[in-house]
Order: structure tokens, then sequence, then C-alpha cells
């Protein structure tokens, strides 16, 4: 039981969250295993943005709990959970849109107790190297001295992607990183969110509507609908259950 | 590129120290000039470089004044006896209890400005957008009227500053220097702060606060820092100007809320905003238009700084250092670069 524990990296345990009258989530349990790709899906309205805001603490659950790291933090602000390590990508993506890649690369280092950069360091060196293989590594390379606000959607999202790398998180939450993105290139994401996880050993957890992605990707998926739990199993259990087919994937698929 | 910035650097060091040689009837105007460079500098780290456009930094400037007055007077009177008796007792001060309450005041007033931006940053730094700026101008707008009724401190008639110890003309030329010197620190400061990794957080935090706030930088304290910087220069640069002047007064004197107050930011603004020269051009332009029309134009004076406010705001947002960013962007190193790629990192 304990190394079963271990193996988790975030538990959600009978978290409820509503807003007014519209009950976001209800109930909702989950493990994210520790350096696995969970897959989250659901139809639009289901929760799962709602659930990700409750892990990092953009808004107070209002009861159940949230363990990262066998510790608490349903009770935390947003920038403490991001200095445990625990980071997310956005939906409507979000990047410092006035400073070049590079410098938005720069300013996304961790801002752990275990930061090698302090408050004055200058911008060069190591972490400049690193900031530029990154780019590399997500085909922004040659644009790295644009004004990132200046970039298309598709880029931009890459970038925050890289952002995100930059940060070394020991988890990475990805609301719905290929939604906007054209299929040649989310190919090459997909690959890239492979070797993020397997080279760089970030567990990641992603929001998907697009159902080759997260079939693809994730080892163990959750399914939400009407801010419940539906479901959760592999892949191919889920492509299978009569509930997810009925709630989500629809009868052709 | 390192030696033309040398070469210009200097060619300002010499022209700023050869000024006042050249047109001696004219240094009272260019020590005020280099107090405008650095409330327009210093206007920038928050309202350009951290997109908190600050109304009440002027706040700083008149505390600042405040406090080296009573530390210069009170390491060797008494504050009450010294404003209460004004005008009726000329209380004398050695070159040496001059020069030494000068420099303690000043230093003083740096600090105590510091200390009195981060807990006003407590309060403040929780509003965004438009109400930080109404916020902060009524703090300036109220610290003046409270320091008025303040009779410690001569309430709403003032205090008359000690007397420089020396003759006019070096009385002239020694706070010209003093501007000189603080504009220049705090420009090369500002310089080295935007270099670090501080200066890209602050333009992180005026891009998407929320964003910055998720990837775990710690907003807050870097907010305060900033401001406790532009509150340090502020406090110094109104202790000088408080004994430059010779009398000080709350509401015209040390809180000048709609002159200078409101002047820094039509600097920075015409100057372009976030960029380390845009407010350093905007107070120089800014300046010599203001006393042109002084000279030329009296009666109608505010009129036509109203005007070029009006131009400043309406068709040209940018400012001259964002006109030329946006005109010449290779030249500000914004270009697409097809350099081979690393072959480790592509494997």
């Amino acid at each position: 039981m304990k190394s079963l524990l271990h193996s988790n990296i975030i538990e959600v345990h009978n978290v409820f969250k509503s807003f007014g009258g519209v009950h976001a989530n209800i109930d909702i349990s989950m493990h994210v295993k520790k350096g696995g790709i969970t897959g989250i899906i659901g139809p639009n309205g289901c929760g799962k943005s709602t659930l990700f805001n409750s892990i990092v603490g953009a808004h107070p659950i209002d009861s159940g709990s949230i363990i990262f790291e066998e510790r608490e933090i349903s009770k935390l602000l947003v920038g403490q959970i991001a200095r445990l390590g625990l980071l997310r990508t956005f939906q409507q993506t979000r990047i410092y849109s006035k400073m070049n890649c590079v410098d938005n690369m720069l300013i996304s280092v961790s801002h752990r107790k275990d930061a090698r950069d302090g408050l004055f360091a200058p911008r060069k060196g190591e972490t400049l190297e690193r900031a530029l293989s990154l780019l590399e590594f997500v085909g922004l390379y040659s644009k790295r001295n644009l004004i990132s606000g200046d970039l298309s959607f598709g880029q931009q999202k890459l970038l925050e992607f890289a952002m995100a790398l930059m940060n070394e998180p020991k988890v990475l939450l990805l609301d719905e990183p290929t939604a906007g993105i054209n299929p040649t290139l989310i190919n090459g994401l997909i690959d890239r969110l492979h070797r993020a996880n397997e080279e760089l050993g970030i567990t990641l957890c992603v929001i998907e509507h697009n159902m080759r992605v997260v079939m693809n990707l994730a080892e163990h998926i959750y399914c939400l609908a009407n801010g419940r739990l539906l479901a959760d199993g592999k892949p191919t259990e889920l492509q299978a259950d009569q509930r997810v087919i009925d709630a989500y994937l629809g009868g052709g698929h | 590129m390192l030696g033309r910035r040398f070469l210009l650097y200097l060619l300002i060091l010499g022209a700023g120290l050869a000024a006042p040689w050249f047109y001696p009837q004219y240094i009272q105007q260019m020590a005020l000039l280099w107090i405008m460079v650095l409330m327009a500098s210093t206007w920038d780290l928050l309202g350009g470089q951290m997109g908190y456009n600050s109304l009440g930094n002027i706040t700083f400037f008149g505390c600042g004044m405040y406090i080296s007055a009573v530390v210069q007077i009170a390491m060797f009177y008494d504050v009450a006896a010294y404003t209460s008796a004004f005008g009726a007792i000329k209380p004398e001060f050695t070159d040496e209890q001059y020069f030494m309450g000068l420099f303690l005041g000043i230093l003083a007033a740096g600090f105590g400005a510091m200390l009195l931006s981060y807990l006003l940053g407590f309060i403040m730094f929780g509003l965004r957008g438009p109400y930080f700026a109404i916020g902060t101008l009524g703090i300036a707008t109220a610290a003046g009227q409270l320091m008025g009724t303040i009779d410690y401190v001569g309430g709403g008639s003032g205090i008359s500053m000690p007397f420089f110890p020396w003759a006019v003309e070096i009385r002239a030329l020694f706070f010209y220097g003093l501007c000189f010197f603080l504009a220049a620190v705090a420009h090369l400061l500002l310089r080295w702060i935007y270099s670090t990794q501080f200066g890209l957080a602050i333009n992180a935090i005026r891009d998407d606060e929320d964003k910055a706030e998720a990837m775990g930088i710690p907003t807050l304290k870097y907010k305060q820092i900033g401001w406790a910087i532009t509150a340090f220069f502020m406090g110094c640069i109104g202790a000088v100007f408080g004994n430059m002047v010779g009398f000080i007064e709350p509401v015209e004197v040390a809180f000048p809320v709609a002159t200078f107050g409101i002047f820094m930011v039509a600097m920075a603004l015409l100057g372009g905003k976030g960029t380390l020269w845009g407010p350093v051009i905007g107070a120089v332009l800014f300046h010599v238009i203001k006393e042109t029309t002084w000279t030329y134009l009296l009666g109608w004076q505010w009129v036509a700084l109203g005007l070029i406010l009006i131009i400043n705001i309406v068709y040209f947002q940018e400012g001259i250092m964002g006109w030329l960013q946006r005109k010449f962007p290779e030249f500000f190193g914004i270009t697409i670069d097809h350099a081979p790629p690393d072959k480790d990192a592509e494997q």
C-alpha cells in the first residue's frame, strides 16, 4: 500500500467545486502516476479545466483534498504550488507577448528554493544555452529574436510548452496542447511530449479533445462528464466503454 | 558596439560637466533637466517595464524632501522651535554642519522613501490597471494635504532650509552636480537591472501577471523591490530639490502632483515607455519644449503643453523609442535568424 501511494505524484480525493449554482466538479477522485502520462477527456464544459484550476490553486475547492508528493496543496496559492514543481499551461495560450522568445524562456527558469539563478543573475551562460536548446527542441530556434506576440498561434503554443520545460517541473499539466495546431505539427508535438516525459522525466497530465492524440499519448485516461468522473482505464478500455462512447466519443468511433 | 556605447556615455558626461561653464545663466534649468531625467527614468521602471502606472511617485519626492529637512535641522536644533520661529531667528550652520546634515539628510530621505514604498506596496499592489493609478494618485494628493497639517514641520507655511554656506555661484554648481550625479547613478543602475533576470521578471509581470504567478515568479516581492528602487531615487532627488529651492512647503514644492507628478509620466510616454533611453530622450525634449513655451508663449504655455500631451497620447502612443523600434527592428536585434542549428541538439 505504501509503495502504491508513493507511485502517485498527484492524488485528488473527492473534490467538489461549484460556481454559484453550477456544479463544475462533483466528487472527483483521480491519480497521476509518477513518471507517466495521464489523459483527461470529456465533452466541453464537463469540468476538466476546473479540475486543473483546482489542482494548481487558481481557486479554492469546496471540499476534498489534493495531494502532491504526499503533501496537501489544496490550501496553497498558485505561486506556492508552482514553486513546488507543479506547473500548468493554459488553454488560451499565455506567453509574455512583448518580449522576444529567448527572454520568454529565460524568465521561465525555476523559482523553487533550489533554483540555480538569483534575483539579479545576468542573462547568459548555462541558462541561455538551455533556453536555446529548448527553443531548438520545439523548432523555434530561428524565430528566437522575434517578439513572441508576433508569432502564430501554433508557434505561441509551442513556445509556452518550451517555457514550461525550461522551468524543469516535476509535473506538467497541459490544457489542450494541440488545439489550434496544424496536423503536421501535432505529430511533432506528440513526439516532443513523449521525449519530455522520457528524457527529462517530467510527469505529464494532459487534457485533450483530439482522440488520436490522447490515445497515442496517455497510459491511463480519465473521462469526465457533467462534472463527474464517468470512467477511467487504459485507452483501449475506454474506447470500448459504452458510457464513454455515449457521452463523448459518439457512435461513429 | 561596446565602443559606440562607451563613446555615447563619454559624450553625455562631457556635455553634462561642460554645460554649466558655457551657459551659467541656464544652470538652474539644466539642474532641473537632470531631475526630470531621473523622474522619468525611475517612473518607467514601474510604468513602462512593469506595467504599473503609478501617478503617485511624487509622494516619495515630497516625503524625501521633508525627511531630509527634519534630519538636517534636528541634528543641531529643535525642529519645532526652528519652524515656529520662522523668519524671526536665523539659525547658523557651520560648513561642516551643513554638508554633514545634507549628506545624511539625502541618505535618510532615500531610505525613508524606500521604507514607505515597501509599506504602501502591501496595500497598493493588490490593485491593478487604472485602480493602481488612481490609488497612488490618491496617496500623493493626501500626502500633500496631510503634511500641511503637521505643525512640527511648519504646516502649510513650510520650512526654510539651512543656508548654503558658500558663494551663490558655487551653490548653483554644487546642486547642479548633485542632480547630474543622481540622474547618472539612477540611469546606470536601471541599465544594469534591466540586463538581469529581475528585468525580465518585471517585464513578465507587465505582459501577463497571472501567467508569471502561475510560472512561480514571486510577483509581489519583485514589485516591491521595483518600487523601492524608484522610491529611493525619488526620495534622494526630493531632498536635493528642497535644498536647491531653499524653501519647502507641502503643495507646490514637495508634492506637486499636477506638475512634476504628471510631467514624469508624460515624458516617459513621449520618449517611449518600457525602454532605457525613451524616458531620457522624452525628458530632454519635454523640458526643452516646456521652457520654450514658457518663454515665448507666456499665457498660453499650459495650452501648448496640453496640446503636445494630447497629440502624444492620441497619435503617438508608442513614443519615440517605440517608433524607432517598429521602423528599424533589425537595429534592435528583432530578426529571423536561420543560423544552422546545433547538431547535438537536433540529433
